[in-house]
């Protein structure tokens, strides 16, 4: 094998190595976490976060501006305190609405952001007051049969 | 004829055996760490090995890759349509091909193809006098013959996962979108969704490396160790197949439970 093919085969196996893996990084994969690279953090407290868990996605209009950083317990008001690492491309207003959604039918929660109408935005360590809740599937469920018994008790 | 003593002494032995091997293993392994500088100073050698146990290994992992690929997607549909959820056909195909297959299945086939023949080769000049000859010459058999054909490995074998992961991926959206008709924009949107690049991707490529560096070292000391007969060589070369088979799964479910804790 002379010493040109050689060096033309090795090229090509090396350039094919390296496609391979640029294919596997950007059309397999995506830079899901590397892609937000300045945040700011703000904090929300809600009553019960269900099956949220850190690194979850932050949608504002379906759209994702941010991560959930750390989920914690607050023993003081029986709370769960999120912190959300937000885009700083991105800026809210003090009155914003945070929910925790469920994407899909057994997809994976999510906290939405809904911004309100104040002048004043949110800023780093800032919390955000109006909460909602994770719709936990039996509470529902318990409430929907509650109701139904009451119904029928009414009915009576 | 019951002689414990007879006993006790082949057991003593034996076991004196195996740590003399693993010490001359690991002298070995450092005397190639060593000697790496050797790869730069002589890089065209270097080059012939990468061409030796890198594109002569791709057809063999290509083909395979696609196989793999296609039984994927055909087994991941079957599956999946009892749960009405064929649109995460992508998912499956690509997070079991990056995570596991990809590094696995390359590396065993890399171990029979090029593993195989770097120890038949180094057995063959153990056994032909030629290691010595080099030594008489004040030349480092080390440097020259193992240092080359160990960074050949090194360096082919993440390449070639990458490659056979890409085929299997290939061939499973070949299967699933192509002949089943599963809808092509939820196949790679899924896919793109669920699979992370530094949680999947980057810890499928140390994988592979790892077993590269196992594969490689494995084979490069079994011939450099064979015994210089004819049937020295042929045992040396079970001996590395069947080592780097053992070495690579045993690998894979320590680097897995590091990697893989359910949380990302």
């Amino acid at each position: 094998m002379n010493r040109t093919t050689l060096d033309l085969w090795v090229g090509f196996f090396v350039a094919l190595g390296m496609a391979a893996l640029l294919f596997l990084a950007f059309k397999v994969g995506s830079f899901s976490g590397a892609q937000i690279e300045h945040t700011y953090q703000l904090q929300a407290k809600f009553d019960n976060i269900g099956g949220l868990k850190v690194r979850g996605p932050v949608k504002s209009a379906g759209v994702v501006v941010g991560r959930v950083a750390d989920i914690r317990f607050d023993p003081e008001t029986y709370e769960a305190v999120v912190l959300l690492n937000i885009d700083t491309r991105y800026t809210f207003p003090k009155d914003t609405f945070a929910s925790i959604y469920t994407s899909g039918l057994l997809g994976d929660q999510y906290v939405g952001l809904e911004p309100g109408g104040d002048e004043r935005k949110l800023a780093t360590g800032d919390t955000i007051f109006k909460t909602q809740s994770a719709v936990v599937l039996e509470k529902l469920v318990g409430q929907f049969l509650f109701s139904k018994a009451a119904e029928s008790q009414d009915k009576k | 004829m019951f002689n414990p003593l007879a006993i006790l002494r082949s057991l003593g032995s034996l076991v004196v055996n195996k740590i003399a091997r693993l010490g001359h293993a690991s002298r070995f392994s450092l005397a190639v760490l060593l000697n790496s500088g050797a790869i730069l100073r002589r890089y065209p050698l270097t080059l012939r090995e990468i061409w030796f146990s890198g594109v002569l290994s791709l057809i063999i992992i290509l083909v395979s890759g696609l196989f793999v690929g296609l039984v994927l997607g055909l087994q991941g549909y079957e599956i999946l349509q009892r749960y009405g959820s064929a649109d995460a056909l992508g998912t499956v195909v690509a997070l079991s091909l990056l995570r596991e297959l990809g590094p696995v299945v390359a590396g065993l086939l890399f171990a029979s193809r090029a593993g195989s023949a770097i120890t038949a080769e180094i057995g063959l000049m153990k056994t032909t006098e030629q290691l010595k000859a080099m030594d008489m010459m004040a030349v480092d058999p080390v440097a020259r013959v193992v240092v080359p054909r160990f960074w050949g490995g090194v360096i082919s074998m993440p390449l070639l996962a990458a490659m056979f992961s890409s085929m299997g991926i290939f061939g499973g959206w070949f299967i699933g979108v192509v002949l089943i008709g599963v809808d092509d924009g939820s196949f790679w949107a899924q896919m793109q969704d669920a699979v992370d690049f530094r949680y999947d991707v980057w810890n499928g490529f140390v994988k592979s490396f790892v077993f590269g560096v196992a594969v490689a070292l494995i084979a490069v000391f079994e011939g450099y160790d064979a015994d210089p007969t004819a049937e020295g060589v042929s045992r040396a070369i079970t001996r590395t197949v069947v080592t780097s088979a053992l070495a690579i799964l045993a690998l894979d479910f320590v680097l897995t439970s590091f990697m893989f804790r359910g949380t990302p």
